[in-house]
């Protein structure tokens, strides 16, 4: 049954393309867009402000203390981290007891979709990020699951300067994403956000209602 | 709605008219996101550059159309993404039902899908005891109010934030009465989060599928579309035959333009590309993923030479914000699930001229959706065939389901008269001439009648142009 279904209809596309007669034009390419590193580094600054998302430049030694700091203002329970990295590995050093407690993503979502929908912050590295369109770009891996930049309600983003590409179209090509993918690929350029009523662009719907970027810049 | 018979058109633009809130509401938001737009693409060069380049991948795909659908199945199967053929909107509905019954689940929660509306999903669903739940935003406060969407972005458009209160005051357990947007967003957010944490079944639409790799790729603001598609254990995406493209490299200046044109936006908060379900080891995703690939009608549109540039949309809604009918109607009015100018080329063609060829004729060709058009669709072509189709005898080139409809015999006979009186210079004269004479009296019946409902009639000169013209000595040939 499906099969047929499935023969049936290629074989219509089969024959409305058989004819040949598509006209495809090639356009001139599109112009090549190329920032110094800094002007990159404040394009997406910039950009990523525009769409509130909180970003703070600091360095490989100092992000853990930015990051302290800034968890001591606001309120915070629980904060949630993939095990099993570097990032990982300088929270739990630097980890105090006045700070969220620290909660590992370990288990299978299944078991762990209370928590997760519980706690106040997740945090995440990110593959690196486009100057031009202003948003971070996550592969989520096996220590740093999908839901962890999705559910709580603050998202931290850990950006490496040196990861941040002119395009999109620079990024993919040069890294060939297209030898292959994997399970998942986001670009996130701020909080959760809808104008469904009237327009009116508001901040943290259902993903996170706020994104803090801290850029490690040497 | 409107798959039983022809819709009603005319009723529907009167009652649209009149309905002042309405008018407010759509002007106020077609204004606001039209200047969104310009904004973003303010250089007309590099926008024409940018659509020249989207155009070129729409055409190209649609070319090998065949090939690169096979090629998609290939790697999404190679991925673990389970692919499913649909001829027919029945038939899209009915691997939905099986899928979710073979997991024996009841709760569907949805991200917002065209396709799906097309099929009529919901109602479907519901009628086998399965609740399916917009999470959209816009989408989740007209299933509230069990309407369908007025605009293909942002479905509530015709609503404003006192009738949005209301309804969530009344249709929502235990909320109390707010207009304030931010706290109407909260008490959204709270009732659907629920509904993300409880989710079975999660389903979404397709912006692009990427053939050479086998990606789905989604478009969104909200974070919704991630949660129906990372929460529960299985996702079903659904889109129409026409969204994919051939290479990743395809992408970027699509997602340009789709952002750009839909919202304004130079890129929206959330780009997701999904290429498989879970694979050992992860903690999250769906185990199941499922991809159901619908032609309701687009492989017959595909083989018409012209009227296959329909498919080149990307569905960005720009069409409909640029458009001087769809800004005082709304969506609702056109009876269809696709309304203003993309809807007026795509629904006759899918659903049949004999149904909805009166949406060929709600546009004044006055060409502004032709101008925005992110991938250049050449509108006001389009529309004359379709209102050419109308009328055409068996020798037409295209072949439109219920083509000729609106022909019959007091009409033909009229346009033959004209066609001989207008080429005969004699009959010519004296027809022009009688005109002048006895032009303030006609009748006001036939077409006549409707022209003059909300025009004022037009008064004959008592000498044709032609007469003028010679008798001040110039040659009028
Ligand atoms: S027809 Fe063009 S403008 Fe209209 S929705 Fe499609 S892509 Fe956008």
């Amino acid at each position: 049954m499906s099969n047929a279904i499935r023969e049936r209809v290629l074989n219509k596309l089969r024959e409305a393309v058989g004819r040949g007669d598509f006209d495809v034009p090639t356009p001139p390419p599109l112009p090549v867009q190329e920032w110094s590193r800094e002007e990159k580094i404040n394009r997406l600054q910039s950009m990523l402000e525009t769409m509130h998302a909180e970003v703070r430049r600091t360095t490989h030694a100092d992000w853990i203390t930015t990051l302290k700091e800034i968890l001591r203002e606001r309120a915070l329970q629980t904060l949630v981290y993939g095990p099993d990295t570097a990032l990982a590995g300088v929270l739990q050093g630097a980890w105090e007891n006045d700070l969220p407690a620290l909660i590992p993503y370990q288990q299978d979502i299944e078991s762990f979709k209370e928590t997760l929908f519980n706690a106040d912050a997740g945090i995440t590295t990110t593959r690196g990020a486009l100057a031009e369109i202003g948003a971070l770009v996550l592969w989520p891996t096996i220590q740093e699951p999908r839901l962890l930049s999705l559910v709580p309600a603050l998202h931290i983003a850990l950006l490496e300067a040196d990861g941040i590409y002119n395009t999109f179209a620079e990024m993919m090509g040069s890294e060939r994403w297209q030898d292959g993918m994997p399970t998942n690929a986001l670009l996130i350029s701020g909080p959760s956000k809808t104008a469904d009523i009237e327009l009116t662009l508001t901040f943290g719907v259902h993903g996170p209602k706020e994104l803090l970027v801290l850029i490690l810049d040497n | 709605m409107a798959e039983t018979g022809a819709v009603d058109f005319q009723s529907n633009v009167v009652r649209a008219l009149a309905d002042r809130q309405l008018r407010g509401n759509l002007k106020k938001a077609m204004g606001s996101l039209s200047l969104k737009r310009k904004a973003v693409f303010s250089d007309p060069e590099e926008f024409e550059h940018l659509r020249r380049v989207g155009n070129a991948i729409r055409r190209r795909s649609l070319s090998k159309l065949p090939v690169l659908l096979e090629q998609l199945e290939k790697n999404c199967t190679a991925n673990g993404i389970q692919v499913h053929w649909a001829e027919t909107t029945a038939d899209a509905n009915q691997i939905f039902l099986d899928i979710i019954k073979g997991h024996d689940a009841s709760r569907v929660i949805k991200g917002k899908s065209m396709v799906s509306e097309e099929m009529h999903l919901n109602h479907f669903l519901e009628d086998h005891s399965i609740e399916a739940l917009e999470t959209d935003l816009g989408e989740y406060i007209i299933q509230l109010d069990h309407e369908t969407p007025s605009h293909i972005i942002v479905p509530a458009i015709h609503k404003n934030k006192d009738q949005i209160a209301h309804l969530f005051h009344e249709k929502i357990p235990n909320t109390p009465y707010t207009e304030v947007v931010e706290e109407l967003n909260a008490i959204a957010r709270k009732t659907l989060r629920q509904k993300f944490f409880a989710g079975e079944i999660g389903v979404s639409g397709v912006n692009f599928a990427v053939a050479e790799t086998g990606t789905l790729c989604l478009v969104e603001n909200e974070g919704n579309g991630r949660m129906c598609t990372t929460v529960p254990p299985v996702h079903i995406a659904v889109m129409g035959l026409e969204k994919v493209v051939e290479h990743l490299s395809d992408v970027p200046p699509l997602l340009r333009l789709l952002t750009g044109s839909a919202t304004g936006q130079v890129i929206t908060t959330y780009f997701n590309m999904i290429t498989s379900p879970r694979k050992a080891g992860e903690k999250d995703g769906p185990k199941e993923v499922h991809l159901v690939i619908l032609d309701n009608g687009r492989s017959k549109i595909l083989a018409d030479p012209q009227l296959r540039e329909t498919l080149q949309c990307i569905r960005c809604g720009a069409c409909l914000n640029h458009c001087p009918v769809y800004t005082r109607l709304g969506g609702h009015a056109y009876g269809y699930v696709y309304p203003g100018p993309i809807g007026s080329i795509l629904t006759p063609q899918m659903e049949g001229l004999h149904k909805a060829g009166a949406m060929a004729s709600a546009s004044s060709l006055c060409g502004a959706c032709e101008e925005v058009c992110p991938v250049k669709i050449p509108f006001t072509s389009l529309l004359r065939i379709l209102r050419d189709e109308s009328y055409a005898e068996g020798d037409s080139p295209h072949d439109v389901d219920g083509h000729g409809y609106k022909r019959h015999f007091t009409e033909s006979l009229a346009w033959k008269g004209w066609a001989v009186m207008n080429t005969n210079p004699t009959l010519n004269h004296l027809s022009t001439k009688m005109l002048g004479m006895v032009g303030a009296f006609l009748p006001k019946a036939g077409p006549l009648k409707h022209w003059t409902q909300v025009r004022t009639t037009p008064k004959f000169a008592k000498q044709s142009l032609h007469a003028l013209a010679k008798a001040r000595g110039l040659d009028d040939e």
